[in-house]
């Protein structure tokens, strides 16, 4: 076994340095996924204005940002496997565990990067309490990893679908509102000030929430693989 | 034969003793009487789900055309009750809490439901080989059915709830109905899921139907 795990493990890497490697000479999702970011967050703050929001509010706005930019680049990955043909030769190289986990990764450095440079803006243009980030951050990136783990799988089945844009928003939000709405919760909770400790709660299901997702897209990732 | 025309005599005895019987809930009133419809409506939309799921598992494993075909009728009818729950719920909702829609935990969860349905046969529409749109579909009905669970222990827990707790099981989990009203919840909810399964093999059976008219004319 362990062989074999260091090799899942070597192939996971390579599918994942492929991605980011072809990511940086086109920058293709990048852009689009944080001009989407930008384009949300400056009609959100321009229409609700700027200062005086509740925490309720500010909570929302920021997941709505989130997944609407994630929405628009997180299918990218497999989208683009389709559409060039190399869908094929990636099926006869790697094993389906190491192109799921690969692609996972992927997309989750991709909305992490994205996330770094919005969730700064998202301060500076709506004026939130920026005075208890530790528990933030930590809300944060269980987040952008139940967000990545719940529509990876997605992204991979609408690629084989003849409509793949609208289709992506579609299957994937039914599966992230259970997410959103914990998120919003927890982050309304850290915008009032409330601490790690007393979010324990919010976290846990945050925290069940990915390991869920993440487990069933790797049981169920090779049957969409295979197709 | 026989048990369809006691299935009618029955459904039709449930319904007339369901209005001629006092009100279940004394202080909501008259309009309580909707409970005996709206519950086994919602239980069987997430009893169809749960057998749409089933199916597809089964389809991933065995790859059999008729466990497809299965799992879309089960979601079809699936759909049909989650709907008239909504509906139900709805309307009784505006009597009760004064508006159409309040997003109760139960709403948002019966909404989720809707909108996994729905998605589920926007992709379907979407893939044109039979065996990718089966494939996928069953995909997608497990991973949806994943998120189920949360639904329902973890966002009421979340949410504040309208809906009673202690309207059909109290705290100490013991039912907390009266005789009458008791035994004429559960008939109808015995009599509902009957007649589920009945509409359930009709389609089936239509199913199989216009598999083998396929099959004729290719």
């Amino acid at each position: 076994m362990p062989n074999r795990s260091a090799g899942l493990a070597n192939k996971t890497l390579a599918v994942y340095v492929k991605d980011l490697r072809l990511e940086l000479r086109t920058r293709y999702a990048l852009n689009a996924i944080l001009m989407f970011g930008v384009t949300t967050l400056a009609v959100v703050s321009f229409a609700v204005g700027q200062t005086g929001l509740s925490p309720k509010l500010l909570a929302a706005l920021y997941w709505v940002i989130m997944f609407f930019s994630a929405m628009s680049g997180l299918s990218q990955g497999f989208v683009r496997e389709e559409e060039t043909g190399t869908a094929l030769a990636l099926k006869l190289t790697a094993d389906p565990t190491a192109v799921y986990l690969g692609k996972l990764f992927f997309n989750f450095s991709l909305l992490s990067t994205m996330t770094i440079i919005i969730t700064p803006l998202f301060f500076v243009f709506t004026d939130a309490p920026n005075d208890n980030l530790a528990p933030f951050v930590l809300i944060l990136i269980l987040g952008v990893i139940g967000l990545c783990g719940a529509t990876t799988l997605i992204a991979a089945i609408i690629a084989k679908a003849a409509v793949k844009g609208a289709l992506f928003a579609v299957l994937s939000f039914p599966l992230l509102l259970t997410l959103l709405i914990g998120l919003i919760s927890a982050s309304q909770k850290v915008f009032d000030g409330q601490t790690i400790m007393e979010i324990g709660t919010d976290l846990q299901f945050l925290v069940a929430y990915a390991v869920i997702m993440i487990t069933g897209s790797i049981l169920l990732f090779k049957f969409v693989w295979q197709e | 034969m026989w048990w369809k025309i006691l299935l009618f005599i029955a459904m039709s005895a449930m319904i007339v003793i369901s209005f001629m019987t006092p009100a279940p809930q004394k202080m909501i009133g008259e309009s309580s009487r909707i409970f005996y419809y709206h519950i086994p409506q919602a239980w069987l939309g997430v009893l169809a789900f749960l057998m749409s799921m089933v199916y597809s598992i089964k389809y991933l494993m065995n790859r059999r055309q008729a466990d497809d075909d299965s799992a879309v009728n089960a979601a079809r009818l699936g759909f049909v009750f989650i709907v008239l729950a909504t509906v139900t719920g709805s309307i009784f909702a505006k009597v009760t809490w004064g508006s159409f829609w309040n997003w109760d935990p139960r709403e948002t969860s019966v909404f989720i439901l809707l909108l996994i349905y729905g998605a589920y046969f926007a992709l379907r529409g979407a893939l044109d080989v039979e065996e990718k749109r089966a494939a996928l579909g069953a995909v997608y009905s497990i991973f949806a059915f994943v998120t189920v669970p949360f639904l329902i222990f973890v966002v009421p827990r979340m949410v504040p709830s309208l809906h009673p707790e202690d309207s059909i099981v109290n705290s100490e989990m013991k039912f907390s109905m009266g005789p009458i009203v008791r035994m004429i919840f559960f008939s109808s909810l015995a009599l509902f899921t009957v007649l589920y399964f009945w509409m359930f093999n009709l389609a089936q059976r239509v199913q199989r139907m216009v598999r083998v008219q396929m099959e004729l004319e290719d």
